[in-house]
């Protein structure tokens, strides 16, 4: 993956609305925080192969940068993203990684399934 | 002497840390080991850095560290189970219970290795460990094997009690390094740092690397 040109985020996001997608979202504290520090609230989620279909969406702020999709009924945010490429499979990843290079949060929109 | 060992875990690494030094025992000694291993680690988090994975790519990333890992292990029977990262605890039991109990009626184990159900920390270790203790105790009695459990929760040894097995591993201790190395993705950022602690002779490291230790679970205490 390499750092986020917001500017070309933008052009993918604006390519992409309208049309039906599959959806990976994802937030992860890592499965030990909270057993590295008791106190620690650890939270995380993943929906994976979830449709949806955006009318406009945007990229925002200075790095790292949020996305919001508005939906017919609702909206997709996510916050922290830092990274992203387009793969082989013409998928569009986009993560947040920490200064370690841990992930903690994806975002990713794709014309056909992720696999299971 | 053990006749098969069977060794089963949720995600690639998981038999590096605290087992590869046994496995590597075992299989120094010219008894066979299989390792069943639910899931890829898809939902990793340690991408690299600078970062040699994504979400899609992990999974191809980590199987190949896998079958390195069983290469350096001396492991030659690996069934990868193609369960996702996460979701073991959301499985049908029923099913899972099931496969686990036709692999161990085929390899027929004297000894299964696995973790120890509520004291692993990780959803999927416990998820895991439940389902191979539930998988024995279907068996009769008389013919099944022992199951020696890795237990590592916060507190665990005021509950269960002390480690009864303890296996001073330390003539591994450069083969279970080059095990850890080899889930690259997971483990590089923390790797060169053990490895230096290590052969500064830093006594928490040095037994972490030397000494490995189990339960035997009361599986006939149903």
């Amino acid at each position: 993956m390499k750092p986020i040109d917001k500017k070309l985020v933008q052009e993918k996001i604006d390519e992409l609305a309208g049309k039906e997608l599959y959806v990976h979202l994802e937030t992860t504290n890592g499965a030990y925080a909270s057993h590295k520090n008791q106190g620690f609230f650890s939270v995380g989620t993943f929906l994976r192969n979830a449709r949806i279909n955006y009318v406009q969406g945007k990229i925002t702020g200075p790095g790292p940068f949020r996305i919001g999709l508005e939906l017919e009924g609702g909206w997709a945010y996510a916050e922290g993203l830092t990274d992203w490429e387009v793969d082989d499979n013409n998928q569009v990843l986009l993560a947040g990684h920490d200064p370690d290079g841990r992930l903690a949060i994806a975002f990713q929109l794709s014309e056909k399934p992720f696999r299971k | 002497m053990e006749r098969h060992v069977l060794v089963i875990f949720p995600h690639p690494d998981d038999e590096a840390f605290g087992v590869a030094g046994t496995i590597l025992s075992h299989t120094q000694n010219g008894t066979p080991v299989t390792y069943v291993c639910l899931t890829l680690g898809e939902m990793g988090r340690n991408m690299g850095r600078p970062l040699i994975a994504n979400r899609e790519t992990l999974p191809d990333i980590r199987r190949k560290e896998l079958e390195e890992a069983c290469r350096l292990l001396g492991i030659e029977d690996l069934r990868r189970f193609g369960m996702r990262d996460k979701t073991i605890e959301f499985t049908d039991d029923a099913m899972l219970i099931n496969r686990l109990g036709e692999v161990i009626d085929d390899v027929d184990p004297s000894l299964i290795i696995t973790f120890y159900p509520g004291y692993a920390v990780h959803p999927d270790h416990d998820a895991t460990a439940a389902a191979v203790i539930q998988a024995v105790q279907m068996m009769p009695p008389e013919s099944r094997p022992t199951v020696h459990a890795l237990a590592f929760s916060e507190g665990c040894e005021k509950i269960i009690g002390e480690p009864d097995i303890i296996h001073d591993v330390s003539a591994f201790a450069d083969q279970k390094m080059k095990v850890i190395e080899a889930h690259e993705s997971q483990t590089a950022g923390v790797f060169q740092t053990m490895k230096q602690r290590f052969l500064e002779h830093d006594e928490t490291m040095k037994d972490r690397m030397n000494t490995e230790r189990f339960w035997t679970y009361p599986v006939d205490n149903e």
